[in-house]
């Protein structure tokens, strides 16, 4: 008698095929071989879409004139001390939220019911009370900052395990030091996903803040040459803002994985 | 030195504004260098108990003491069923826990810390962080943590029931063993009641709705080697009858 053999194959292998690491770069690489194209080709003027090769050669004269680092450091002046401020308030005012019952009640409506307002849309205010010069530019970023870490830093303090707390004052500790050992610790990873969102809304507060108020600042020198239509210096510029996202998340990761070395 | 548990009470309200009562006159104590079992069905109470007695929640009534100690505060270490070691801190760290906060010196919480460490085998693992290890281990380090403080009482919640059996059993005599070099007056909870005729002194039985005192039982056995084929059969018939006195209840408790 002959036998049939039906050999058994593992049906969900595509859930952990592999893709080979060189696949990331291709579609960055393939999109600027297609821009640079259709600029080359002159399917597109120019003065609409300069070429990604133009644009880099524009950066380097810019770099070498200094027009760039004069504006950069503008930026990252406001933007480095406006996130501070609002990151260092955000987790520490969260962490008092979470924390104390009483402060809770009191504080969170109020932090709830500013939180929706878009910040820009405060900016003329704080021109009203604080001056054009910088400090209503760090002050509404630090704001932007603020909000998005306060409420991840107080759900952070919510969702440490109670059973860590009681370990810990079983074992001796008082209220500041479960605060310090426990609930900071157990809560960064949320703090963390609360510093990544208010980068992203420090960088648009800060273009935007620079557009409508700033002689210097990569959002001001944007503006500045999408006015004279100098096109290619306008993309020098939302290059260096793209560059200092990246660099901006990069940072936090790094530091995540030093922070957060348990995880 | 008596822990004694007075006359202690513990209602609740639940969801539907009911009154439940889950701990009823709760009379006992217990001795120096005794270990104290407290068996019973699921939801007779003595987790509620033990998180009493471990000053973790107020008994409505009674009140829970130390007779006849010098100290102002009596140490209390606890052992959980979540085991509840800090994630961030390493095994060594989390053992030194009690010892950083009662304030004691590096060098000794290094010595301290070590020493326990080495008693629960865990010498190797010292520098690693909970998540990197097995859920045995991490119930070592756990119960490192409770010995380093040197505890008045050791308090255990359950806390093998999270492991599998086979490792359950070589836990539990691991833990006879650090017991023999500490022999520290020693609550323990749990609902396996082989479990709890292989450890204790004394065994004593839960009722449910309320949580009562149902008997308490001495176990008339040596402390090392209750495994051994000559004392299965008593053993056995201990077993046997707290599971007579159980039975009961754990089927009114499935029926929830």
């Amino acid at each position: 008698m002959e036998k049939h053999k039906q050999v058994i194959t593992n049906r969900v292998a595509f859930l952990d095929k592999k893709v080979p690491f060189y696949a990331s770069f291709l579609g960055i690489a393939g999109l600027l071989l297609l821009w640079e194209l259709i600029s080359r080709l002159g399917i597109v003027s120019p003065l609409f879409l300069p070429s990604p090769s133009s644009i880099i050669i524009t950066g380097w004269e810019m770099l070498i004139s200094g027009e760039i680092y004069g504006n950069l450091t503008a930026s990252l002046y406001r933007i480095v001390i406006g996130y501070a401020i609002g990151a260092a308030f955000g987790i520490l005012i969260g962490l008092i939220l979470g924390f104390f019952k009483l402060a809770d009640a009191i504080g969170t409506p109020i932090v709830y019911s500013i939180y929706p307002i878009p910040k820009i849309a405060l900016l003329p205010l704080f021109i009203l009370w604080l001056g054009i010069g910088e400090l209503s530019k760090v002050t509404i970023i630090a704001l932007g900052v603020f909000f998005p870490v306060v409420i991840n830093t107080f759900s952070g303090v919510k969702n440490v395990d109670p059973m860590l707390v009681k370990a810990a004052v079983t074992f001796g500790s008082n209220r500041v030091n479960v605060i310090r050992k426990v609930i900071l610790p157990g809560s960064l990873p949320m703090i963390f996903a609360g510093l990544k969102l208010a980068a992203g809304t420090s960088l648009l507060l800060l273009v935007s803040a620079e557009m409508i108020a700033a002689q210097q600042g990569i959002g001001s020198m944007v503006l500045h040459y999408g006015n004279l239509m100098i096109t290619s210096k306008l993309m020098v510029g939302v290059l260096i803002l793209s560059l200092l996202g990246l660099t901006f998340n990069r940072g936090l990761k790094w530091l995540e994985t030093k922070l957060i070395p348990w995880k | 030195m008596n822990i004694v548990i007075e006359n202690v009470g513990k209602k609740f309200t639940d969801s539907k504004k009911n009154e439940v009562t889950a701990l009823e006159n709760i009379n006992f104590s217990i001795k120096e260098e005794e270990f104290v079992v407290l068996v019973g069905p699921s939801g007779c109470g003595k987790s509620t108990l033990l998180n009493i007695v471990g000053g973790l929640m107020s008994p409505t009534s009674g009140s829970v003491y130390f007779e006849g100690i010098e100290k102002k505060t009596p140490n209390l270490g606890i052992v959980f069923q979540e085991i509840a070691l800090l994630p961030w801190r390493t095994v060594y760290e989390n053992v030194i826990y009690g010892l950083e906060e009662r304030g004691i010196g590096k060098k000794e919480q290094k010595e301290i810390g070590n020493y326990y460490i080495d008693m629960v085998g865990l010498s190797e693992f010292k520098d690693a962080f909970p998540k990197q290890l097995s859920g045995g281990m991490k119930q070592r380090a756990g119960i490192a943590r409770a010995l380093a403080v040197e505890p008045d009482l050791l308090l255990m919640d359950e806390p093998f029931s999270a492991l599998d059996a086979q490792t359950r059993t070589l836990m539990q005599e691991e833990l006879l063993t650090i017991w023999n070099r500490t022999k520290l007056s020693t609550l323990y909870v749990t609902h396996n009641i082989q479990e709890a005729v292989y450890l204790a002194d004394r065994v004593i039985v839960l009722s449910r709705h309320p949580g009562q005192i149902k008997r308490i039982i001495n176990i008339d056995l040596p402390k090392t080697g209750r495994n051994e084929d000559k004392y299965r059969e008593k053993s056995n018939q201990y077993a046997d009858e707290i599971w007579q006195l159980i039975r009961h209840d754990a089927q009114e408790a499935l029926k929830e």
